[in-house]
């Protein structure tokens, strides 16, 4: 399973990836779309939303299934990737290229995850 | 096989009105459609032989065994059909003068006094069309009842996490915050977890009973006691009647309302998704708030109002009367007695193959769970369904109820007859041993049906969701 | 007494003894003696097919069914070509379940497609559902389609059809949104109130062309109000209507709505009938219900399959957008068969028939005393005022095997389909003349 080092992640298999200033990029990590299978749409959330770290954001859909994305951080939704909602594959094919949302931070974010420690969540759950 | 717009030549048609003998009156022009309307053109011949393909490329209860649990896929009686489509029924306009229509009248309440009886309930609306049409009405109930008597704090529906999706659309349609409450570890309402949610907000709790695993919940009495002392009510969803009519009613096991699945316990057909009728049936003290057609009727000034137009689906309720009257009260609970049997014996038949999911006396269905089959085979579920096609069976229920794995929920129903289900069983016997010998074959069934597993993906990424003319 | 048991006593003995038990009543250990029923239910003796068809055909007899009927309201005589019912009662489209095994569903699910297309065809719009309970409850689904959280409240004509009104009230209410309704004026909407009526928390206008009264609205500037005060537009149409008039998708509406009982369904006392549902492509995943898709099977051949279904209640539960699972499957194809069997053409000329004999009908009356209320063109119903004793009337009508018009606050609502003719609407005439004459 690929676990970017770089990226910081949730216990619920979202990552975040800090951007320039403020801002950090959220997506679904390589287990959780695995774990989905074949992605068909996605429900992004509106540019200006707020959200608290836990909030639901958006939500991802197989054939079969629904599944909630929660936001691992607090702030202000302030871009969506809206090539998504055309082609939510992308999901499957580069986890870690399809971010969902830019959230723009109200406060420093908690209980993040480094990729070793989301390693070793991914084996306890298994 | 074709489309009928693929069949269409320009200038085909049949002849069906007569010449008209009044002056033209051409609407103005500002008014009238521009865009071209191209509906089929059609011999009738060919339309005929059009939908006679098409009935071959379907499956019904007419073409074979239906085990679909908890769709109680029963035969549907041929008189039945012929009778409710009487012309003296099919010809009557909904708003008529009552003294002109006195026939559907007697009917609906001949239908409403008997289904009282059969769930021990006092009134009876049948102006829902289908089960989750009487889910929110029911809800709707419930909640004028609390309004009327001024608590406004009950904000909150209870559903068991075994229950059918419909129920918390239900109770979010309603305005309601849906509580789940987990199972115990039998598939019944784990007592203590109930306890613990219900509350000053709890507005009612939604129930099967039969639960959605096939199992009587032995608790019954003691689970409406706790929801009625914490001062909700108890909605009884009536999809699993067919086990239990004429041994047990919902109002004798603390319920207050109820619906009821026409086309699933009552015999009418089920029409490739409908039209069905969910009537809902409530104790005296909730008759003020049954909804009634305001046009067609003199609804009470606390009806919680209308949800549809008219009556309900007249002709479905008739078709469920004329079951209720052949079977009489002795031949609901033979029927009821039958489909409990007939489950039974497939089960017993089945345990030494398939893993049940509750290993126990079930009701009219019961539930297998195919887990164990996946983790050492591959096969799952889904595999062993399509492998029935093959058979020329339908398929059980898949992966229902959530809290079972790889769940296949088998309802065989009463009018089965045991060599029906010997051969389902054999069938599902050797789907087993082909899983065990040769897992890979049943991941390309079934072969043999008018087409093979379709891309369900690429239909829900790309959606084509009509006829491209172009 | 009728049975559908196939099981002898023999055979349920045995079956019995085969699981280790002995008595059925063995079977129901798990129910709890107090609430198990030692006493048989208090109903009839079972029936004999016989004597089943004697006791309905007796009690069909006491339904008085009208040779002549001018009345419509939101239900409408129309003829049903013999090929239509043919078509319908094949057992396996009468006797199958939703069709979740698409391998073996593909006639359904074809059937199905086919409608969602003829759909999409006669109202203009870009996609269909499979079909909700009628076209009350389809208007309620659509007000629910168009929300979102800044705008709740639904704006509703009280031109629509009063069993709509009363149904999207009641959806409204148990959501907690509001539902107001716009005033009329001169028998169609009050597009100045409505305009007033267009706050930023409006989510959509609900309007019915031609509406309860017969009337044809000026849909096009309501939906373009709607859209200009950025709510949407839900447009209630007749879909005999749509083979003539301009349709939805032409008015600009985001979704059209139609009770379909017009296509070849009987009027049954009211039900089943077909809540016909079709909206813009941007709003195809706030559609509820079922939908059919096209997709390839494994072979690579044309197959057709439910999709989208990650929006419906079995899969999304409390947060799915509506709680529908059962439809009017059957209703959706006979509609489509019905527009087979008529075609484009057909469907034109009895739409046109419609217009051709209310217009006879509106005159011939208007000769016989009861003037038009209200102006504006008009489909195939109308109002006339009302005489001092519309009762009397009716039963005068009801006397010649005529089923006369609606009373309804402040008139008369009449209705021409088709099925009626020039003697039979003078003979209606000639009875009212009659009745005025005395009054």
């Amino acid at each position: 399973m690929n676990i970017p080092a770089e990226l910081r992640y949730t216990r619920s298999h979202e990552w975040v990836r800090q951007l320039e200033g403020n801002v950090v990029e959220i997506g679904l990590t390589d287990h959780a779309q695995d774990a989905l299978g074949d992605l068909v749409f996605v429900n992004l959330p509106q540019v200006d939303d707020s959200v608290a770290a836990g909030d639901t954001l958006a939500d991802v859909e197989s054939v079969k299934a629904v599944s909630d994305v929660y936001s691992p951080v607090s702030g202000r939704v302030v871009e969506v990737n809206e090539e998504l909602l055309d082609a939510p594959q992308r999901i499957n094919e580069a986890p870690y290229e399809a971010w969902m949302a830019r959230i723009e931070l109200s406060a420093e974010p908690e209980g993040l995850l480094d990729a070793q420690e989301y390693a070793k969540a991914l084996e306890e759950e298994a | 096989m074709q489309l009928i717009f693929e069949k269409s030549r320009t200038g085909r048609g049949s002849a069906i009105l007569p010449p008209s003998d009044v002056p033209a009156a051409p609407l103005p022009q500002a008014l009238r459609r521009q865009a071209p309307l191209r509906l089929p053109e059609v011999a009738e011949c060919d339309l005929d032989r059009h939908y006679a393909a098409l009935a071959r490329r379907a499956h019904g209860v007419c073409s074979g065994f239906y085990p679909l649990g908890s769709c109680t896929m029963k035969y549907n009686p041929r008189i039945d059909e012929e009778l409710a489509q009487l012309p003296g029924f099919a010809g009557v306009h909904p708003l008529q003068p009552a003294r002109t229509a006195e026939g559907c009248v007697e009917a609906l309440r001949e239908a409403e006094a008997a289904l009282c009886e059969v769930t021990g309930m006092d009134a009876m609306t049948f102006q829902p069309a289908a089960g989750a049409h009487g889910e929110f009405t029911g809800l709707l109930l419930i909640q004028a009842y609390h309004r009327a008597r001024g608590d406004a704090a009950r904000t909150k529906i209870l559903v068991p996490d075994s229950a059918h999706g419909t129920n918390p659309a239900s109770a979010a349609m309603a305005g309601y915050a849906v509580v789940n409450v987990p199972s115990g570890p039998g598939g019944c309402v784990d007592l203590q977890a109930l306890r613990a949610a219900v509350g000053p907000d709890t507005a009612g709790l939604m129930l099967t009973n039969p639960n959605t695993v096939g199992l009587f919940d032995g608790n019954i009495l003691e689970i409406t006691r706790i929801v009625h002392e914490a001062g909700g009510l108890c909605y009884y969803d009536g999809a699993n009647l067919n086990a239990v009519m004429g041994i047990a009613r919902p109002g004798d096991m603390g319920f207050d309302v109820v619906h009821l699945n026409l086309h699933k316990t009552f015999s009418t057909p089920h029409g490739g998704g409908g039209p069905g009728s969910g009537p809902v049936g409530c104790k005296a003290f909730l008759r003020g708030f049954l909804p009634d057609s305001r046009l067609g009727g003199h609804p009470g000034a606390q009806s919680v109002g209308q949800v549809r137009a008219f009556y309900g689906n007249f002709a479905v309720t008739l078709r469920a009367l004329c079951y209720i009257l052949s079977l009489g009260g002795q031949g609901l609970r033979e029927a009821s007695e039958n489909a409990v049997l007939n489950a039974n014996y497939m089960m017993h038949a089945l345990k030494d193959t398939y893993d049940m999911a509750y290993d126990h006396t079930c009701m009219h269905e019961f539930v297998m769970t195919l887990e164990r089959l996946k983790h050492e085979t591959g096969v799952s579920a889904l595999d062993v369904a399509k492998g029935l096609l093959d058979a020329g069976i339908h398929p059980p229920t898949m992966y229902f109820p959530l809290i079972v794995h790889e769940a296949l929920m088998v309802e065989p129903t009463e009018t089965e007859s045991r060599e029906t289900l010997d051969e389902a069983v054999q069938a599902l016997k050797d789907l087993a041993r082909e899983a065990r010998e040769q897992p890979e074959s049943l991941h390309a069934r079934p072969l043999t049906t008018p087409v093979r597993r379709p891309d369900e993906v690429g239909a829900a990424r790309n959606p084509k969701l009509r006829f491209d003319f172009a | 007494m009728g049975s559908y048991v196939p099981s002898t006593a023999r055979e349920r003995e045995e079956m019995l003894r085969a699981i280790g038990l002995e008595r059925m009543d063995d079977l129901f250990r798990d129910v709890p003696e107090q609430v198990r029923r030692a006493a048989s239910l208090r109903l009839p003796e079972g029936l004999s097919e016989m004597a089943l068809r004697a006791r309905m055909e007796a009690l069909a007899a006491k339904n008085r069914v009208f040779p002549i009927v001018l009345r419509g309201a939101g239900a409408y005589s129309h003829y049903i070509p013999a090929i239509v019912k043919s078509v319908a009662s094949r057992e396996e489209f009468v006797t199958a379940y939703t069709p979740y095994q698409a391998e073996i569903s593909q006639g359904v699910l074809q059937s199905i497609f086919e409608y969602q297309t003829m759909v999409c065809e006669l109202t203009g719009m870009d996609v269909s559902n499979a079909s909700v309970y009628d076209g009350a409850s389809a208007a309620a689904e659509a007000a629910a389609m168009c929300r979102e959280r800044r705008r709740t409240a639904t704006l509703i004509s009280a031109t629509v059809h009063p069993d709509t009104i009363a149904t999207v009230q009641t959806y409204c209410r148990a959501a907690g949104v509001e539902a107001r309704v716009v005033p009329e004026r001169d028998g169609v909407t009050d597009l100045d109130a409505l305009r007033e009526m267009l706050t930023p928390d409006v989510a959509c206008v609900v309007l019915q062309s031609p509406n309860f009264y017969g009337a044809i609205e000026d849909a096009g500037a309501a939906v373009a109000a709607a859209h200009e005060a950025g709510a949407k537009a839900v447009l209630s149409c007749n879909p005999m209507a749509m083979a003539l008039l301009q349709t939805p998708g032409e008015l600009g509406a985001d979704v059209a709505v139609a009770e379909g009982q017009p296509l070849g369904l009987p009027l049954s006392y009211g039900g089943p009938y077909l809540g016909v549902m079709a909206a813009r492509q941007s709003l195809m995943r706030r559609l509820p219900g079922r939908i059919v898709g096209e997709t390839t099977d494994a072979d690579g051949k044309r197959a057709y399959v439910l999709t989208l279904q990650a929006r419906e209640q079995h899969i999304r539960r409390e947060k799915a957008g509506s709680n529908i699972c059962s439809n009017e499957a059957l209703c959706a194809l006979t509609a489509g068969a019905y527009l087979c069997a008529v075609g484009p053409r057909g469907l034109r000329e009895i739409a046109q028939r419609c217009v051709d004999n209310a217009h006879y009908l509106q005159s011939a009356l208007e000769r016989a005393g009861l003037e038009r209320v209200g102006s504006a063109p008009f489909f195939h119903e109308f109002v006339t005022e009302c005489p001092a004793d519309a009762e009397r009337l009716m039963r005068a009508l009801e006397d010649e095997g005529i089923l006369g018009g609606l009373p309804i606050p402040g008139g008369i609502l009449w209705c021409a389909t088709e099925t009626v003719g020039r003697a039979q609407m003078d003979r209606a005439a000639e009875v009212v003349r009659e009745v005025l004459a005395c009054s």
